[in-house]
């Protein structure tokens, strides 16, 4: 899983039938200091209560998502399982 | 997923079994500030995309899911039409 910040929402009218319903939000990948690191990409928000600003726990492996979500037939890899309250770096 | 905006058209007439149908778009990858963020790539229509619009794709074993057969040789699938990026 990895640290990210949701940098905003994708409208899409026009999608696979899979992601009707999902909220997808684009998201920045971060390091240990919460400093972005890497590309940004897309991930579904499956809590539904992430939102523009938020730091949250985005699991990027699709086997997992696909259990997670009960949908052996999802094509999403990157699926936001949690928001953070705080990381704590010695 | 991430974005990407396409660019053109690929046609391939000789294909493995499984892509017969498909039709192959050349995309560009984008962030969320609409930059490059790497090299163009092919990718299988799945969203009646067309050159010049902004998409959304799904990359590696997921593009695959998404198509149908799914157990077919691909690693880039176009899977919606973006109308707004609010970032």
């Amino acid at each position: 899983m990895n640290l990210c910040k949701v940098l905003g929402t994708v409208v899409a009218s026009e999608k696979l039938p899979v992601f009707v319903g999902r909220k997808i939000l684009v998201v920045q990948p971060l390091d240990e200091h919460q400093q972005p690191i890497g590309k940004s990409y897309l991930a579904i928000d499956n809590i539904s209560s992430a939102g523009k600003g938020d730091t949250v726990l985005v699991m990027n492996e699709g086997g997992g998502v696909r259990m997670t979500l009960k949908d052996p037939n999802a094509p999403i890899r990157a699926l936001i399982v949690g928001v953070v309250d705080s990381v704590d770096v010695a | 997923m991430y974005l990407g905006k396409v660019l053109g058209t690929v046609v391939a007439t000789n294909r493995v079994p499984g892509l017969e149908g498909a039709r192959f778009l050349l995309v560009q990858p984008l962030d969320h500030a609409n930059q490059p963020t790497g090299p163009v790539e092919v990718s299988v229509d799945l969203a009646s995309a067309s050159p010049g619009t902004l998409v959304m794709l799904e990359g590696s074993r997921e593009a695959a899911v998404a198509c149908n057969p799914s157990f077919v040789p691909v690693d880039s699938a176009i899977v919606g039409i973006v109308d707004e990026v609010d970032v």
